[in-house]
């Protein structure tokens, strides 16, 4: 079932088109990504959803709500962690926890969320004293403690660093294996691999592609490279009448061989028919990264 | 619009008082605001009423002492130092953090924050009132109002103009550090009208009639009349009331949430 529906939605900041007529639904219980460079609407995008903004056209559905029209019932079942906002200064993390916990009908635990995000001795700590990594633990902390449905994060690991980054996934994975929908916006390609079920990837507005990560990666070309040092010369054109290779090429003394999965049996199969050994073997799938620069830079390029 | 089920449902129960209780704690953390709110405003009556001079009756103000007339003025103080010096840029830091938008997107809206600390800045102005008043009756020996109510009402109308000058300064400006500028460029000016310098009721004639258009010089007046035991003028309590329902009308007008 959809919990988040969104029907052409548009937005523009005077001339500037930010949101451009998107759609996408987001299911129940999964990890739906927003994808695409600073400034594709990405952000407009989840305010749109939050009730934060209001679209100049188009539609959106939080758990059936217009967010505009029944903005106080969308913000009790929808808790949200906003890109650059802060809490005041002097308030500890305490007091922010039982703020916000006040807010909401039926809030969650805060003692129990604080120590599951690693707050639990910071209790006592004001705002401006945090570490930037507790601040966002902290602002997912207060974007859960309402119990919502659905959590939108945005751009949630930014200034993170990489163990705190990989804590938050974790976290994320908890959160949506909890029951939650969770809406995450990213421009880490290696963060909406890791965890979403299905990303949109948007780019000066627009949708340019919806899918699943490996279904993203496998509209790029040469998903699998498989790179080697044959250990005798050989000719290049056996290669590339394989079945499903894109590319074959010499890079520094290596043949890279640009494929499918199938490619990498019928390279293997080859090269034992020939008698050669392939010193150094590598295969790399292809990233959502490539994928991203790929679908991002191609049409227009 | 594109709803017919407009649902309207009931605030969550205690959230008013948790925002308010987070918000005062908060304001006591602020030693700077509380001492010019709450203290400075009866130091300047202590040092004021220290002088001799000023403890002796005057024939040209009616057979007052200028210690008599400073209580009023001390509250004006406080009220100033409370609406235009420590409302303003709290209300405009917790717009620029972004600190009223995350609150927004909860069930309790940002619009609370915001009337805690309006709330909690008229407390503090109440409270200074009454320890100026204290001391004035207790140190000097200065009558209490003997037209209490008023001296209530008047007190009320000028609170209200001031925290509304406040809202309206960090309605109209952009920066923490605008709002700061700004507000202390209106606080000298509003000052003098409250009759720091020179009280209101010694001030030249012409003088008086433009100060008592102002809102500060008008409560002055009013404050001094209901003091005396007379109900304070209309002219004076209209003045104040009207300046409050422009000011509070401009803050709602143009305050921004983000």
């Amino acid at each position: 079932m959809a919990i988040i529906e969104v029907r052409g939605l548009r937005k523009a900041y005077g001339e500037k088109r930010a949101v451009d007529g998107l759609s996408f639904d987001v299911q129940e219980g999964e990890i739906f990504g927003i994808l695409g460079p600073n400034g594709a609407g990405k952000t407009t995008t989840v305010e749109c959803v939050e009730g934060l903004r209001r679209p100049d056209g188009g539609s959106v559905r939080v758990a059936g709500y217009d967010p505009v029209a029944d903005r106080d019932a969308v913000t009790r079942v929808l808790g949200a962690q906003l890109q650059e906002s802060e809490l005041q200064p002097k308030i500890t993390v305490r007091e922010a926890l039982e703020l916000y916990a006040a807010c909401y009908p039926n809030p969650a635990d805060w003692r129990a969320l604080a120590e599951r995000l690693g707050l639990a001795d910071k209790l006592r700590t004001r705002f401006a004293k945090l570490s930037g990594g507790q601040k966002q633990r902290l602002s997912i902390a207060l974007a859960l403690v309402g119990n919502p449905g659905i959590v939108v994060l945005d751009e949630l690991t930014t200034g993170l660093d990489p163990r705190a980054r990989r804590e938050t996934w974790r976290l994320i994975q908890d959160i949506r294996d909890s029951g939650v929908t969770v809406l995450l916006v990213t421009h880490f390609m290696e963060e909406a691999q890791r965890l979403c079920d299905r990303a949109a990837l948007i780019d000066k507005g627009r949708i340019i592609a919806l899918d699943t990560p490996s279904g993203l990666i496998g509209r790029t070309a040469g998903g699998t490279a498989i790179s080697f040092v044959p250990s005798a010369p050989l000719e290049t054109r056996l290669l590339a009448d394989l079945p499903s290779v894109t590319s074959v090429r010499h890079e520094d003394g290596r043949i890279v061989v640009n494929g499918t999965d199938e490619t990498v049996h019928a390279v293997l199969s080859l090269l034992a028919g020939l008698g050669l050994s392939a010193h150094q073997l590598r295969v790399t799938e292809a990233t959502l990264d490539d994928a991203y620069l790929d679908l991002t830079t191609g049409p227009d390029a | 619009m594109s709803t017919p089920l407009h649902r309207r449902t009931t605030a969550v129960k205690g959230s008013g008082v948790a925002v308010l209780k987070a918000e005062a704690r908060l304001i006591l953390r602020e030693p700077a605001s509380l001492f010019w709110v709450l203290a400075f405003p009866t130091i300047l009556l202590c040092i004021l009423g220290a002088i001799p001079s000023n403890r002796e009756q005057e024939a040209d103000l009616g057979g007052l002492r200028v210690v008599d007339l400073y209580v009023p003025v001390a509250i004006l103080i406080a009220v100033l130092m409370a609406g235009l010096q420590a409302l303003p840029p709290v209300l405009t830091g917790y717009r620029e953090r972004g600190i009223l938008r995350r609150m927004s997107s909860t069930p309790v809206r940002a619009g609370s924050l915001v009337g805690a600390q309006i709330a909690l800045h008229g407390t503090a102005i109440a409270v200074s009132a009454l320890l100026a008043l204290a001391v004035g009756r207790i140190v000097f020996d200065v009558a209490l109002p003997r037209q209490l109510f008023g001296y209530l009402v008047a007190l009320a109308l000028v609170t209200l103009a001031a925290l509304g000058l406040g809202a309206a300064v960090s309605a109209v400006c952009r920066t923490t550090k605008i709002t700061q500028a700004v507000g202390s460029a209106v606080f000298f000016p509003a000052m003098f009208a409250s009759g720091v310098w020179l009280p209101v009721a010694s001030m030249p004639d012409i003088l008086q009639r433009v100060v008592t258009l102002t809102p500060l010089g008008a409560a002055a007046r009013a404050l001094d009349q209901a003091a005396a035991g007379q109900w304070p003028g209309w002219t004076h309590l209209g003045v104040t009331a009207l300046w409050a329902v422009l000011l509070i009308a401009a803050a709602r007008r143009w305050f921004r949430w983000e």
